[in-house]
């Protein structure tokens, strides 16, 4: 009985596997085949690489790809000079007013940048970095997020290693530097993770703060691409979304079980 | 060396330096936004324009930025001026006009546009295109990428279903009857969508049944009117009474593919989708005027350029410059030809270049063909919003959640309530 | 907090308040100024040519809550929430204790229940707008292989939120099934071996041991699905706009569209700050009545 359940259980598993990934290998399929084909369902029709020809002839691809990938890295470094700083004086600094301002960080853990992006936006234009990168990037640098992360990170250093450095003659700084972000390196790597992703995948305020090619983002521009104003043509639309999608998935794929360790040995929880 | 040397040879290095940056003769620098709202690799054309426009005058250059769809340009042009980023002309939706006025954005073309050649090139368009940026005396929009409504046709399906294919429906009863005998093995005798651009579609079956949707000051709609809630009623009709149309709202995105996988016979749908239409059909197909009821008739639709207030001189007439480049009847040609939006003025379509096209593809004359009885597309202060609710109670009415007078009528009071400030 | 770097107490608040200067100061331009901004602007009209932007008090607020719109969105968002988040967590549970389970093929299971996450929504939009199309789309052709009729999923009031919601479940599972999946890692296994001895089933051992121990993760990922059945609006642009007749729009979107579509700032800062004070709420009930110790110590 509980062999036949646990067949079952197999079963069930592996059918949530086959319709969960099915919308992607559809579209994969979808994206090699021509509109006709792909909407007919013919499904040994021959295949094709004329819808990844149209739809990269159909964009600045590459620039896209360019701007994603400075946009994440510009992000990324914000985020580790800022959550390190910050986290670390919530960590091992006791000053008056720190609980008042550790309350205030993860209130902004709440007050999401997506909500604020009116005035975000007007921000943003009175700094001048309306369509900049760094415009683009600057709201999610301090993270409420992140800064845990870090305290939680930091609190766990034994104070030992501190004291040690610190005999050794180095500034506080100089420790940080030397002894808390070494040892902090997988809540780096999980916080990279899904950092990265996070804002690869972004689209709502890149949306509002980006105008031109020179920043846009895939996201934006897969959007701008696929609107439906230009009547959808799906074959094409399945090529440009799996140009976009490849390179975060091929990563993803390779470096799966570095990710889900990553998650696992931080327990970002 | 002294301080004195030292200090003047600074100083010729500065302007040698400025002397470098500096061209030798001033270029004006424009920045155009503009949408691209039909299929295909359009900014390559646009592109090329620039590029001729670019090698013809010296003097100017042109960042041309292609921003998305029309909602998206429009916030993208509004926000590079909001934050100061250049901008000095676009092109964004005809029907736009008055919230532009409204917000101090744009500046009347008849202001800059002053000497007799340009005073010429004014009135050398259309008069229906015109319409739309025609407000309160002055010119506001110049038509570049401009459509109407027409019904795209399955010459092969009307063959097999007995029914005349050089004859397409010309009323609405002929469009009904060829529906019917259009309609069997699932697939549908009509789409007419209703998604994005309900009201558009809807307009042309309200003028068509005799009564247009708004005033021509942009002050006054007329939801409520007995002729418009009938016309809306005979929309439903089509799936509910007489079963030619599937339920529910249509996608204007997917559309084209189902005609052109010949899920439906007929479609009613933008020319600027003819050209992707041409190029996909796997059947013969037809393109013919609206059907009318009362009257023939339909909406203009698309994009003008707009000029932009906050600008020099000297970049007003540049960008007048750019504007009559490429409104002009030989550019005007080739866009046509390339995207299957209409010809904006009567000399484009005795260019050489498109007369041409339209012998050996007549369906490219249809749209030329309607405009004596287009009107401008729907449009008032508010536009957005004002707008938003006559789709909403078109979906209503389509989906079957409300009946098309109440609809309406909810509609009508909506705006009511966002016009009477401008009054 | 016993530990304690060896500085003098002014060093400390010094180099404390130092290295909280750049993320306080972002914090403040991007979250704190903007909140406040965001209120003291719901308390004026819109600037026309006509007439200038003067104060109106709750004028606003009044507004929006007579705008019968609003209350569809409101309605439609606690839909979507109620919805998402339970659904996606149940999913996620029960991924995790399969992806945990000895079962054929699991890293293929693994992989396809993740996947989803990495994939932008606006990309998952585009694939699953697809599926959607009435007759041509994928949905439809496997319901006419069995008989049934075309739906207009997108199209129609009564399924196209529900469409949204599906993408928004799809994408959201895997991610949680991580955070499931760190935590039954530390459920120690001698525990397991005892509940076989006392011959426990293994459905009893889930329900009496591991569930329990998953409450705190449970309840972390339901904040985070709250906080996304606010935030995940990207597909929308994609399927539906928020149509057909405001069927499907969002809170979110509702903002986005009065402040970048219509032009009505005021009215969108209004909806913002009542999105600010339910967020707040649900802050406060996290941080006060849960139990605060099994996240934030």
């Amino acid at each position: 009985m509980s062999r036949f359940l646990r067949h079952i259980e197999g079963a069930g598993a592996i059918l949530l596997a086959i319709i969960w990934i099915s919308p992607l290998v559809f579209a994969f399929w979808a994206a090699f085949h021509t509109t006709s084909d792909a909407v007919n369902f013919r499904i040994f029709a021959p295949w094709t690489m004329e819808n990844f020809r149209t739809a990269w002839e159909g964009a600045p691809w590459l620039r896209y790809f360019l701007n994603t990938f400075i946009l994440v890295t510009v992000v990324l470094i914000g985020q580790f000079i800022l959550t390190t700083l910050a986290g670390f004086a919530f960590a091992q600094l006791r000053f008056p007013g720190k609980d008042f301002v550790f309350i205030l960080v993860l209130m902004q853990l709440f007050i999401l940048p997506e909500v604020l992006i009116v005035e975000n936006y007007a921000m943003v234009s009175r700094l001048g970095l309306f369509d900049t990168f760094l415009g683009v990037g600057m709201p999610y640098m301090a993270s409420a997020f992140g800064i845990f992360l870090m305290r939680q990170a930091f609190k766990s250093v034994p104070v030992e290693l501190h004291e040690a450095a610190k005999i050794e003659g180095c500034s506080l700084l100089g420790i940080l530097w030397r002894v808390y972000v070494p040892l902090a390196r997988p809540t780096y790597l999980a916080y990279a993770l899904v950092s990265v992703s996070t804002h690869w995948n972004n689209f709502l305020w890149p949306l509002i703060v980006t105008n031109t090619t020179a920043t846009r983002p895939l996201t934006v521009g897969l959007s701008i691409f696929g609107a439906p104003e230009s009547g959808v043509n799906i074959s094409v639309i399945s090529a440009a979304t799996m140009m976009s999608v490849a390179p975060l998935l091929i990563v993803f794929l390779i470096f799966q079980r570095q990710f889900v360790q990553a998650f696992l040995r931080t327990g970002i929880k | 060396m002294n301080y004195f040397t030292k200090a003047s040879f600074g100083l010729a290095g500065l302007l040698a330096a400025t002397a470098l940056t500096l061209p030798a003769y001033a270029q004006t620098e424009l920045t155009m936004y503009y949408p691209i709202a039909v299929g295909g690799p359009l900014t390559n054309v646009v592109d090329k324009m620039i590029a001729d426009f670019e090698a013809e005058n010296t003097d100017v250059k042109v960042n041309a930025i292609y921003a998305g769809n029309y909602d998206d340009t429009r916030v993208r042009a509004l926000s590079a001026l909001k934050s100061g980023e250049p901008a000095q002309l676009a092109v964004l939706f005809s029907i736009d006009a008055y919230d532009l006025i409204e917000q101090e954005i744009i500046t009347p073309f008849d202001e800059v546009a002053t000497d007799e050649a340009s005073k010429e090139w004014l009135k050398s368009f259309y008069p229906a295109l015109m319409a739309n940026g025609e407000i309160e005396g002055h010119v506001w929009g110049i038509p570049f990428q401009r459509s109407t409504i027409v019904a795209y046709y399955n010459k092969d399906k009307f063959k097999e279903a007995g029914l005349d294919a050089e004859n397409p429906p010309k009323t609405w009863d002929e469009m009904v009857a060829a529906g019917k005998a259009l309609t069997k093995n699932g697939k549908w005798g009509l789409m007419i969508p209703s998604t994005g651009y309900a009201y558009w579609m809807f307009q042309a079956l309200a003028i068509q049944n005799g009564k247009e949707l708004m005033s021509n000051d942009g002050l006054n709609t007329y939801f409520d009117d007995p002729a418009v809630v009938e016309a809306l009623e005979f929309w439903k009709a089509l799936s509910d009474e007489h079963k030619v149309m599937p339920s529910g709202t249509i996608e204007w995105g997917t559309l084209r593919q189902a005609f052109l996988e010949g899920q439906t016979a007929m479609m009613w749908h933008t020319t600027g989708n003819l050209t992707a239409v041409k190029d996909a059909a796997t059947f013969d197909f037809g393109v013919s005027v609206l059907p009318g009821n009362v009257q023939p008739g339909s909406p203009t639709g698309g994009g003008n350029f707009y000029l932009f207030a906050e600008t020099t001189e000297e970049e007003r007439a540049a960008a007048l410059k750019l504007i009559q480049f490429m409104t002009a009847p030989e550019q005007a040609a080739q866009w046509s030809i390339a995207t299957g939006y209409m010809g904006v003025s009567p000399a484009s379509y005795e260019t050489e270049a498109l007369k041409a096209y339209g012998a050996e593809f007549p369906p490219a004359l249809v749209a030329r063909d309607q405009l004596e009885n287009a009107i401008a597309e729907f449009s008032t202060y508010e536009t957005s919003r004002v707008r938003d609710g006559l789709n909403n109670a078109i979906q209503a009415v389509l989906t079957g959640t409300k009946d098309a007078k109440s609809a309406l009528g909810e509609a009508q009071e909506a705006a009511e309530r966002l016009l009477k400030d401008y009054r | 907090m016993a530990r304690s770097i060896n500085l003098d107490k002014k060093q400390q608040t010094i180099y404390g308040w130092l290295l909280l200067l750049p993320a306080g100061v972002l914090l403040s331009l991007f979250a704190f100024y903007p909140a406040v901004a965001t209120f003291w602007s719901s308390l004026f009209s819109r600037g026309t040519r006509r007439r200038a932007a003067e104060f109106v008090g709750t004028e606003n607020y009044t507004a929006l809550f007579n705008d019968p719109t609003f209350w569809v969105v409101v309605k439609n968002n606690l839909i979507y929430a109620a919805a998402t988040v339970p659904i996606s967590i149940g999913i996620a549970l029960a991924m995790a204790l399969w992806a945990n389970s000895k079962i054929p093929a699991r890293g293929f299971v693994r992989t396809a229940y993740f996947t989803p996450t990495v994939l932008p929504m606006i990309a998952a939009a585009n694939l699953w707008l697809f599926f959607y199309t009435p007759d041509l789309g994928l949905l439809d052709q496997i319901g006419g292989l069995f008989g049934f009729s075309s739906v207009n999923w997108l199209g129609r009031p009564d399924t196209a939120l529900w469409a949204v919601i599906i993408v928004t479940i799809w994408k959201e599972a895997g991610f949680f099934m991580i955070f499931y999946l760190a935590a039954l890692q530390t459920i120690p296994e001698d525990l397991r071996e005892a509940a076989n001895i006392e011959g426990a089933s293994r459905w009893t051992f889930t329900r009496r041991i591991v569930l329990p121990l998953l409450m705190p993760t449970t309840l972390f990922i339901m904040v985070n699905a709250m906080i996304n059945s606010v935030k995940l609006i990207d597909h929308l642009f994609i399927l539906t706009k928020g149509g057909p007749n405001d069927a499907s729009k969002l809170i979110l979107y509702y903002i986005w569209e009065m402040a970048f579509a219509f032009f009505d700032a005021p009215a969108a800062a209004a909806t913002t700050v009542i999105v600010l004070v339910v967020l707040c709420t649900v802050a406060a009930v996290q941080f006060f009545m849960l139990d605060r110790r099994t996240h934030y110590q």
